[in-house]
């Protein structure tokens, strides 16, 4: 297959694995080589073990649709994306450093407001955010700490440098994608690894562990730690069922949980009930509690902000962390990090125009064919124009939209997604774009995973890369090439 | 462990218990009918009848032949017992309780799932069906046998085990019942004492229990032995007895079992003196309707003593 590896080229865009048709970048020298040397008839019986593993592993995601929920399997290509170790340590301290900010930014907005009287950040913004929650004020959890899984989207741009898309502080999820990419990677390239230094991920449950652990409010040797989903037919329960399952956590419902009068949270056992010390939740603020939040929830646990506040059981993440996670205060991320921590951020931010103000709006809805809009509270991908994907109809919709609301959108330059080679079709490997999440522990300590979940839009020119809509993933190999193989 | 967990791993081992009996009764059936003497008619009929699922059959299907019926017991998704259906409910449970079971109880299921989902038509044709349902039990023992392997003997171990005994109870209760009703059906047949032969000899293998039988009460197939050693024996697994043994035996490992253990004491030894080998016929069907309902109650103690809804 050398000749279509020499047909390979991204055109303007960078890419991840090749410098110039036919070269590959240093750190993916060996896996090209390799990749050079497979028949075509390799290549399809790679590419079938890489399904049949997937439906062996049971990974799927649930697709919402008319017809109901299907379960799909995890779309998956055997061609990895690869980083320098050396870019990676750079990115991996740029994250902790944006969470640490972040998190600092949390604590004081429920909590003073420091930020605010400073004239940092414009206090509309807040008091508009959908994820500001009243009733967490005047609290502050363990740490100072509000996000302990912080899911981070990453993109290289035409430069080769890494930006900051977003942060999730809500849910974020893929984690267990990122393992399991790893797992089938290893029964499908299993020659590669021996070759090349590759950087192991599966730490990763683990640190979650630790960090969830060091939340506990009782001081016990073995905390009862628990995963909170809202069942089977949320899009991500294999996710929380995987994440559980790795920490010999319990992965409870809210059924499950029932809070006493004294204010503690129980698990429903065999044994009758047990006391909880951690719920790792998964589930949404607005249903995490019907004493507080939304009255219907027939999710989450009566009473359970109550034990919160109480100190009594943790949750991670902690109710009100939303707030940071919204696309308006996304921009002023940057600032932020110089305000508390008195640095200069590491990662840098995609320029972000906020249409809240009269001139960015104006720059705005004159350059909506090249730019992409995105509401600030969305998250999967929904509710977004690409600009130069769309229709004049659309772009008028759009206008209206932001006129009516202009806190809730925000704009970005259409960017230059980085490329990495993907099989699709056939047994040629093009050019698609891709985007990388790693993810971010912090209470205690801080963590970041090695790489993160790569996503990467399987549809010629796209650059959505949600798995909702029509993205797949690949495994993501930081790679050490300055120190030895063993 | 949670109670919720706890159901959800008792089903596992009921519906696994399920497939595999299931598979086993087809198959069986399927070889004894070459052995029935000419002029002696057994339909397909009776394995819906065993399996108490007349009105569900008859919703669905006006003809009684062996393609309706092979095709409901095995591959039609709207009778509940069918095996496709037992699989499927084996899969949801089993992946809401992944973390108490082995890691390869998961891939194993999928696998079992794949292959019974690619091959269904198979089974529902003659030709290839014996291998179809020789795979299926397999597939059965394979993940059985993984959970004996390595599973620690902690409470979803036990919950397990609960599962696994009272539907295995249950089936060996339907499959002597079928024994029963067969023969009373037959009693003006001529040829009655070798039917008689055949009928039991059935019963026996759609239980795995044939050889055991022969080994444990060294004598030829007649009614009396093979229903004393289906109810008394205690060494075979699929024996009444032996069922009764580990439910009570996996109960006392359980914590707040005080209570259910004297109940079930009760219900075992009720069960063993009530058995009158003078009258079988109609009497001893009359005996094997209440040895169903005592079995009913044991699952109605198990649930309100561990998987309460409300604690």
């Amino acid at each position: 297959m050398t000749t279509a590896w020499k047909e390979y080229s991204s055109g303007k865009f960078y890419d991840e694995l090749m410098s110039s048709p036919g070269r590959a970048r240093k750190p993916a020298q060996k896996l090209v080589a390799y990749l050079k040397s497979l028949s075509e008839e390799d290549i399809s019986a790679r590419r079938m073990a890489a399904e049949s593993t997937i439906k062996e592993l049971g990974v799927t995601f649930t697709v919402y649709t008319e017809e109901g929920n299907i379960d799909r399997a995890w779309p998956f290509d055997i061609i990895p994306r690869v980083i320098t170790k050396k870019q990676w340590d750079k990115a991996a301290a740029g994250l902790s450093q944006r969470l640490q900010a972040l998190n600092m930014f949390i604590d004081d907005l429920y909590n003073g407001k420091k930020i605010i009287k400073d004239g940092i950040v414009p206090e509309f913004i807040l008091m508009q955010s959908a994820n500001y929650r009243k009733e967490c004020e005047g609290f502050s959890p363990a740490y100072g700490a509000w996000a302990h899984v912080c899911g981070t989207d990453l993109v290289r741009a035409g430069d080769g440098e890494f930006y900051v898309l977003e942060d999730n502080l809500r849910v974020p999820s893929g984690v267990s994608y990122m393992l399991e990419n790893r797992s089938i990677m290893k029964r499908v390239l299993p020659e590669v690894f021996e070759e090349v230094n590759i950087a192991p991920v599966d730490d990763y449950p683990d640190r979650l562990f630790d960090t969830l652990s060091s939340l506990s409010p009782r001081r016990v040797k073995n905390p009862v730690i628990v995963v909170l989903t809202p069942g089977i037919f949320n899009s991500a329960y294999f996710e929380h069922a995987f994440l559980a399952r790795q920490m010999g956590a319990e992965l409870v419902e809210g059924s499950d949980l029932v809070v006493q009068s004294d204010d503690c949270v129980y698990m429903k056992t065999i044994s009758g009930l047990e006391r909880v010390d951690v719920i790792y939740r998964r589930i949404d603020d607005q249903f995490l509690d019907p004493e507080v939040f939304n009255k219907h929830s027939v999710l989450g646990v009566k009473g359970l902000m109550r034990a919160w506040r109480s100190g009594n059981v943790a949750l991670a993440n902690a109710p009100g962390a939303g707030v940071a996670d919204d696309k308006v205060v996304y921009a002023f991320v940057p600032a932020m990090i110089k305000y508390y921590l008195d640095q200069d951020p590491l990662i840098p931010n995609v320029e972000t125009f906020l249409c809240y103000d009269d001139i960015q709006r104006k720059y705005v809805l004159d350059n909506l064919d090249k730019l992409v809009v995105k509401p600030a509270n969305e998250s999967g991908g929904y509710g977004m124009l690409v600009g130069p994907h769309s229709t004049k109809k659309e772009r008028e919709t759009f206008a209206g939209l932001i006129k009516a609301n202009p806190r809730n959108y925000i704009a970005q330059p259409t960017l230059d997604l980085s490329t990495a080679p993907t099989y699709v079709g056939n047994n040629k490997p093009e050019p698609r774009h891709l985007d990388l999440r790693p993810f971010v522990l912090q209470a205690k300590d801080s963590y970041v995973t090695t790489g993160g979940l790569t996503r990467v839009a399987l549809k010629k020119g796209s650059l959505v890369v949600n798995s909702s809509q029509g993205g797949g993933s690949k495994d993501t190999w930081v790679v050490d090439t300055e120190s030895r193989v063993k | 462990m949670l109670s919720k967990v706890a159901e959800r791993v008792f089903w596992t081992a009921r519906y696994l218990e399920r497939i595999e009996s299931t598979a086993r009764m087809v198959s069986i059936y399927d070889k004894l009918l070459f052995d029935t003497p000419r002029g002696f008619t057994l339909g397909w009929y009776n394995l819906i009848v065993i399996n108490s699922l007349e009105d569900d059959f008859n919703d669905r299907y006006s003809v009684r032949d062996e393609r309706n019926v092979v095709k409901f017991l095995l591959g039609d998704e709207t009778n509940p017992s069918s095996v496709i259906s037992s699989l499927k409910a084996l899969r949801e449970n089993v992946r809401t309780t992944r973390d108490v079971v082995p890691e390869e109880t998961w891939e194993w299921i999928n696998e079992l799932n794949m292959y019974i989902q690619a091959n269904l038509q198979l089974g529902i044709n003659r030709s290839k069906r014996h291998e179809f349902l020789e795979e299926i039990i397999k597939g059965c023992q394979q993940i059985l046998g993984l959970l004996y392997g390595s599973m620690p003997h902690d409470a979803a171990w036990i919950f397990l085990r609960l599962g696994r005994n009272l539907e295995r109870a249950d089936m060996t209760t339907r499959n002597l019942d079928a024994g029963m009703a067969a023969i009373i059906e037959r009693e003006e047949d001529e040829s009655i004492v070798n039917i008689r032969q055949i009928i039991w000899g059935n019963v026996l293998r759609a239980l795995n229990a044939d050889q055991a039988y022969r080994r444990t009460m060294r004598c030829a197939v007649q009614s009396e032995a093979v229903i004393e050693f289906l109810l008394e024996n205690e060494e075979f697994p699929r024996s009444i007895a032996h069922c009764l043994n580990a439910l009570i035996d996996s109960c006392a490992k359980l914590p707040r079992s005080k209570l259910i253990v004297a109940e079930l004491h009760a219900i075992r030894k009720e069960i063993l003196v009530e058995i009158n080998y003078d009258h079988l016929g109609i009497p001893f069907r009359e005996y094997l309707n209440r040895l169903q309902i005592h079995l009913s109650n044991i699952a109605q103690l198990i649930s309100n003593t561990w998987f309460p809804a409300v604690v």
